[in-house]
């Protein structure tokens, strides 16, 4: 897999903020990937640097081996999908798709002809004389990714482009994207601040926080190795345990007065000590089970059912953990007030 | 049965209903009062001749010189302020809005623009007089300090020029103020995807920007045109009645019945609506096509 | 980038140098009426004169008579267009915009021969009717502007959702306009009515043709007859704009924010 994009020591201040402060990362040709973060966490700003929008402070980028630092956008051939559609209101879809072939000065015939593969490749054939004003928001959106792609860019930029649409089609047109983006072998950067759709469509997932990368790594390994507190709690439903060390040299900790051995203890736990424990809700299973070494009893205190999946909220005293379990049509689920057993693999708990 | 029934149930709806009517009333019975029966009367009046009878003429001495060549001159002038206004105002509310310049001169330009839109009329051209009059201020200077002479060039404050010019005053502005909130329309998404797309600034004005103003740009231009092609009070406190635009005309005919006929009078003043009217269905038309897509 | 800023430089500064040099001018030689050096002898003469103090006193008065008609006939047509008569709105909107496409020039001509001293209805054959008359045709050059404000206002503070909650809550339509809407558009409609002073308070044409004495009348004939005056009966016309058009600024920071939906 060969560097396709490096991002160098990127830094980017706005007055005295810095929103951005020294990122780097390479991508390979080919790839999907994910900023992943919340608002205000530098997520965007890097996608514009990259476009060109926003000059770094300092930091370079590089594309397919040409520094693109300091281009214009406009000579930067890269292709990008905007949050909010962003289709020139006053051309028809055809025209829209064309826009980057005509501005390149391809010939109208060829122009046609790129414009009818583009409308197959999206599924909209025949919409060419549509005007955005006409059509439905995934319909547009998906314009514009033609748009972007049609002059066959370098690189795909996609700004949030599924947050405005809603929940079902948001799903459909993700997949979508990602089928295209496959076929085409574009590499691509995807910004979001929805875990599940970052962690559903990308090769790599960059976890970003407070202007920093947290971690990179694959969908799997950021949901199932975080590599800090915030990209375990920031990625999926996690469970936080506050206990005391009870003994660090047996590696037994005391959660509300139950006593649980672990596997291993931080080098510098001292007895008494308060540590907290983390967990998943999907690792906890309702009673014995086979694989479990940890047994904890307590009280339920909440059911949701959600489905396929039913959330109940146990308190082992002070701790409130949720578990997930399945739904299982030929039992009842547990009810408010019963006493519970929930059981883990030791393994499966993070300290962090 | 069914008198019983409407007995019951229609009355809370009649009352609702005529309420509703008696909150629009007013407006309506003014609207007819002073803005359509008076139009509506002129029309009249203008196929009427002398002895009350229907007649043509009227329409027909609209064609002498002295008409002809004051409805010329205020096309031209009308004409040349709303075009030469609206370009101006275009590229000042672009350059403000767009140009990236301090946000604290876009509320002081517009709130100026508010003002020196309304300071149309006699003021106006007091003031143009003291700044372009022959004893002005910039022609003064022009004169002693740069050596150019303006009126020895040709100048007159009281000419086609000179009105154009003082027009301006209030065109500009008036364009400045409703073109802002179309170029503020105007998403900064656009100008990022053309030139993602490989597009340079003006490429994008070109195939994007100034295609969705147009419209706005049209519409304001209409605007401007009827603005000027009405305005009499700055004319007549500028030249009296020595420049012969049609307003004044009709001004010195309701005075004293200048052209000695309240037929003509009538057909003057059908004219003149008849062509803001007409500039303002080109608008119409060409807006009615290009809104839809500004929703 | 830098060149674009340039650009935007020029134009702006070409711009402002034509809007100021004027007001600069004129404000010179308002000055200039002792020989020799600088005064303002030329506004104590304006405001010493007691045909200013009439003609201003009668404009004020008549803009503040047509600024109460111009709220009296657009409130509720704009509030009853908007709550349940929409299919209404495009007429009254082409209506309001009828005097900007016909002139003033053109609207007296006709209430002059369709209200005359032999009609129906004779405004012109008395004084006082024709202060009416005078009042209802300024009320007719601000509805374009009374219109807008009004409308914007209500629009901003979603007069649908106010009026059914009041409903609601009991209350009666008169007290839904008088305790509910009104307030709450209160700064729009005062918006509209400085403005209309803007419009009325030197308008000329109309007062003119129908021989009332008001100022713009005033200040046209000070300008056939007088030197300095006129210029700083000029600065004192752009001083009150200016303090009307303030007045619609500062309001605007009272404004009722929008509530959420804006059509």
């Amino acid at each position: 897999m060969a560097e396709f994009l490096r991002v160098d020591n990127l830094v980017k201040s706005f007055g005295t903020t810095t929103v951005v402060k020294g990122v780097n990362f390479t991508f390979n040709k080919g790839e999907f990937v994910s900023l992943l973060g919340p608002s205000g966490c530098g997520k965007t700003t890097i996608l514009r640097m990259i476009a060109g929008f926003e000059n770094p402070t300092s930091g370079s980028i590089t594309v397919d081996g040409q520094d693109i630092t300091h281009l214009k956008p406009n000579q930067r051939q890269l292709g990008m999908v905007f949050q909010a559609y962003a289709l020139f209101p006053n051309l028809n879809v055809g025209d829209n798709i064309a826009f980057g072939l005509k501005i390149a000065g391809m010939p109208a015939e060829q122009r046609r002809a790129r414009v009818e593969e583009m409308l197959k490749l999206i599924g909209l054939p025949g919409f060419e004389k549509r005007y955005p004003y006409e059509m439905s928001g995934g319909q547009q959106q998906r314009v514009a990714l033609a748009r972007a792609i049609a002059p066959r860019p370098r690189m795909l930029l996609l700004d949030e482009p599924l947050s405005a649409l809603d929940a079902k089609i948001r799903v459909s047109l993700r997949e979508e994207i990602r089928a295209i983006q496959l076929d085409l072998g574009i590499t691509t950067i995807f910004v979001t601040h929805d875990q599940e759709e970052a962690l559903s469509i990308s090769d790599r997932v960059v976890v970003m926080n407070a202007g920093n990368i947290d971690q990179l790594g694959a969908p799997h390994e950021i949901y199932n190795k975080p590599a800090t507190r915030f990209v375990a709690t920031f990625v999926g439903h996690l469970n936080t345990i506050e206990a005391t060390v009870a003994s660090a040299a047996n590696h037994q900790v005391n959660i509300d007065g139950q006593t649980v051995t672990l596997p291993s203890l931080p080098s510098g736990a001292k007895d008494n000590a308060p540590i907290s424990l983390t967990l998943r809700p999907e690792v906890l299973s309702v009673g014995e089970r086979a694989g479990s070494d940890i047994a904890l009893t307590g009280t339920v205190s909440d059911v949701t059912f959600l489905g396929s999946v039913i959330r109940v909220r146990v308190a082992l005293g002070k701790n409130i953990i949720s578990l997930d379990t399945f739904n299982d049509q030929r039992t009842a689920p547990p009810a408010r007030g019963d006493a519970i057993t929930v059981s883990l693999a030791s393994k499966d708990l993070l300290i962090l | 049965m069914t008198t019983l029934d409407t007995g019951t149930t229609a009355p809370g709806k009649k009352r609702a209903l005529s309420f509703e009517w008696l909150g629009v009333a007013p407006f309506i019975v003014f609207a007819i009062m002073f803005l359509i029966l008076p139009t509506l009367y002129l029309v009249g009046a203008a196929f009427v001749d002398e002895q009350g009878g229907f007649t043509l003429a009227n329409f027909a001495g609209l064609g002498t010189p002295q008409i002809v060549a004051a409805y010329w001159i205020s096309i031209r002038i009308s004409g040349a302020s709303a075009i030469l206004g609206a370009l101006i105002g275009l590229a000042i509310a672009l350059a403000l809005i767009r140009g990236k310049l301090p946000s604290g001169l876009r509320a002081a330009v517009m709130t100026f623009s508010g003002v020196a839109s309304n300071f149309a009329g006699v003021p106006l051209a007091f003031a143009f007089i003291s700044t372009l009059g022959r004893l002005g201020l910039a022609t003064v200077i022009l004169k002693f300090v740069f050596g150019i002479d303006i009126y020895k060039a040709g100048f007159n404050l009281l000419s086609f020029w000179g009105l154009t010019i003082t027009y301006l005053y209030f065109q500009i502005p008036l364009m400045i103020l409703i073109i802002a909130p179309a170029i503020d329309g105007l998403k900064k998404e656009w100008s990022e995807a053309a030139s993602t797309l490989g597009a340079t600034p003006w490429q994008f004005w070109r195939y994007v920007g100034l295609p969705i103003l147009w419209p706005s740009f049209l519409g304001t231009l209409s605007l401007l045109f009827a603005n000027a092609f009405g305005a009499i009070a700055t004319a007549y406190a500028l030249t009296g009645s020595s420049l012969n635009i049609v307003p004044i005309l009709l001004y010195a005919q309701i005075r004293g019945d200048a052209l000695q006929n309240p037929g003509l009078g009538a057909a003057l003043a059908v004219g003149m609506i008849l062509i803001t009217g007409f500039a303002n269905v080109i608008y119409l038309v060409i807006s009615s096509r290009a809104e839809r897509w500004l929703k | 980038m830098k060149q674009s800023r340039f650009w935007a430089w020029l134009v702006f500064g070409i711009g402002a140098a034509y809007f100021l040099i004027p007001l600069i001018a004129t404000f010179e030689f308002s000055l200039r009426m002792r020989r020799g050096y600088y005064s303002f002898d030329s506004y104590a003469s304006v405001f010493s004169d007691p045909k200013f103090q009439q003609t201003f006193t009668y404009s004020a008065v008549i803009g503040l008579l047509s600024i109460i008609v111009g709220i009296l006939v657009v409130v509720p047509a704009v509030y009853f267009v908007r709550l349940r008569m929409a299919w209404l709105r495009p007429y009254v909107e082409f209506l309001t915009l009828l005097p900007l496409i016909i002139p003033a020039i053109i609207l007296v001509y006709g209430y002059i021969r369709l209200y005359n001293s032999s009609s129906i209805i004779p405004f012109t054959g008395s004084a006082v009717g024709t202060d009416i008359l005078l009042t209802f045709a300024y009320v007719t050059l601000a509805l374009p502007y009374m219109y807008r404000a009004v409308d914007t206002g209500m629009r901003t503070i979603d007069v649908q959702t106010l009026t059914e909650a009041a409903q609601i809550a009991g209350a009666s339509t008169p007290q839904i306009i008088g305790r509910i809407i009104l307030p709450n558009i209160l700064v729009a409609v005062l918006s509209g009515a400085f403005l209309t002073f803007a419009i009325v308070i030197g308008e000329f044409t109309i007062a003119s043709l129908l021989n009332r004495p008001a100022f713009g009348p005033y200040l046209q004939n000070i300008g056939a007859n007088r030197a300095y005056e006129p210029a700083a009966l000029a600065i004192i016309s752009f001083i009150i704009t200016w303090g009307a058009m303030s007045m619609i600024n500062l309001l605007s920071r009272f404004a009722p924010r929008t509530s959420a939906r804006t059509d």
